[in-house]
């Protein structure tokens, strides 16, 4: 093996020393309508009525913090910024207060998510065959086998942490198994996965830190790789081109970066969420029990009511947008699950119709960022809930006020003690 | 009645390919693919629709 002198080991730079930072401002929002923050403990505890409200009276949200943002809540505005990539950026995707500069466009630093056309379908093309139904459908025992024996560590318990215990470690052991890295290494993607996504309001230093740390551990997996090339999508991005080209260094690790953490928060969440509204609605539970072929219709209810994710663009040029004035470099927070809440969309739209057959929902984006692995977690998601049905019988929230859910963009519960009243 | 995918519109998300397996298809990138010429038997009308109305893109077309 000759050594490949794109992944010499050296500190690695990230990004975030450079570009644009904002000041921190934290703590409770005084009108939501002119000063949202998707960081503060009210709206991760019950976003949906905030949002509910936006819609009617304002709709499109605004904010100082973070340097300066729009959440839109209407459906047709989230779909127009979603496909307005002429006017939208996601040369940034996570709203913080840090924003790239704007010479990191248009590939960004994690493609394809990070990446504007025309160089976005390239990245993208990458990628998209080892995720499509058929490639994923050859996981799909070995998620089964795990899940089971997730739940074969509950035997004798009364009650169990359904996110921290089961929903967790169904998209790291995929994940994980997918990139080639060690499946022991979960706890440190969990710890990945919370530097990026949650420790947004984090002083410009520890962020870079704990980014470090994850660039870190990806040279070390790509340098293992190189050492020991095999059939997975680690060795495969090493080796992949575009343009004729070997991926730069930070295309392959930044990639990595993307399949780890997006693999890992959106679908833990959505199963959590999925369990959580069970335990609290028995009707629902009883009757998906009783009627296991109901569990792909409902699951996309499911994703549609408590969607885990929002992306985020930033604005190319100053504009006025839909009624409102934005200014270049400004945030989007685009919230998916507001879109998917929009009455002028869904009938019942603050329902959950657990067997709704028309459901045009937005969790996995609309346009060209269409969710890369949204293959990936709609099976990770069924099968995470056909096994939890079939071996769990009944189960309940053991405490409603002991329920925790993330921060940020990525929604779900991240504790969720449930009790179970009969397992087998 | 016959489908089809507008190929600008499809971005992959396969909600035609799962709710009506028997019309449609994943190409080696994800893509809808119609099988076959598309035309519809009175049986398959029911999934054809669904496959529509659940495009979250819009992308198939009934004529």
């Amino acid at each position: 093996m000759t050594a490949d002198d794109r992944f010499v080991y050296q500190a690695p730079e990230t990004d975030e020393e450079y570009g644009v930072r904002s000041e921190i401002i934290t703590g409770p929002v005084a009108d939501w309508a002119t000063d949202f923050s998707h960081l503060e403990p009210e709206w991760s505890a019950d976003p949906y009525p905030i949002q509910d409200d936006l819609r009617q009276r304002c709709p499109i949200a605004h904010t100082e913090r973070f340097g300066g943002g729009w959440l839109p809540t209407r459906y047709e505005d989230v779909a127009a910024i979603a496909y307005d990539t002429e006017r939208f950026s996601s040369r940034a995707i996570i709203m913080g207060n840090w924003r790239p500069p704007s010479d990191i466009a248009p590939i960004g630093g994690s493609p394809p998510i990070s990446s504007d056309p025309p160089f976005h379908q390239h990245a993208r093309k990458l990628l998209l065959g080892a995720f499509t139904k058929t490639a994923i459908s050859r996981q799909e025992p070995a998620t089964r086998a795990f899940c089971h024996e997730l739940i074969d560590k509950f035997e004798g318990r009364d009650v169990v942490d359904a996110a921290a215990e089961y929903a967790q470690h169904i998209p790291m052991r995929v994940i994980a198994d997918m990139l080639g890295f060690p499946p022991e290494d979960g706890p440190q993607f969990r710890e990945f996965v919370e530097s990026v996504l949650e420790g947004i309001n984090l002083p410009p230093e520890d962020r870079i830190e704990r980014m470090e740390r994850l660039f870190n551990y990806l040279l070390v997996q790509v340098n293992d790789h190189l050492d020991h090339p095999r059939d997975d999508i680690t060795s495969y991005l090493i080796g992949a081109e575009i343009f004729g080209q070997k991926l730069t260094a930070d295309h392959v690790t930044g990639a990595m970066a993307l399949l780890l953490i997006a693999g890992i928060d959106t679908t833990w969440s959505a199963i959590g969420s999925s369990l959580w509204h069970l335990a609290r609605t028995p009707a629902d539970r009883e009757r998906l029990a009783a009627e296991p072929g109901l569990v792909p219709t409902a699951m996309e209810e499911f994703l549609r009511a408590y969607a885990p994710v929002t992306m985020a663009r930033l604005v190319k040029e100053d504009m006025h947008w839909h009624g409102v004035d934005m200014k270049a470099d400004d945030w989007i927070l685009l919230s998916f699950p507001a879109a998917n809440r929009d009455p002028a969309q869904f009938d019942r739209a603050g329902e959950v119709v657990i067997d709704r057959q028309v459901n045009r929902h937005a969790a996995f984006g609309l346009g060209i960022h269409r969710c890369l692995g949204s293959h990936l977690a709609r099976m990770e998601l069924r099968v995470a809930l056909e096994v939890w049905l079939e071996r769990i019988g009944e189960f309940t929230l053991a405490d409603p006020d002991a329920v925790r859910w993330s921060a940020g963009q990525i929604r779900g519960p991240r504790a969720l003690p449930l009790r179970l009243a009969a397992s087998g | 009645m016959k489908v089809q995918i507008d190929p600008e519109r499809c971005q992959g998300h396969g909600r035609c390919y799962d709710l009506a397996p028997s019309l449609f298809g994943d190409d080696e990138e994800g893509y809808g693919q119609v099988l076959g010429d598309g035309m519809v038997s009175p049986e398959q009308e029911r999934e054809a629709r669904l496959a529509v109305v659940n495009c979250p893109e819009h992308a198939i077309e009934v004529i």
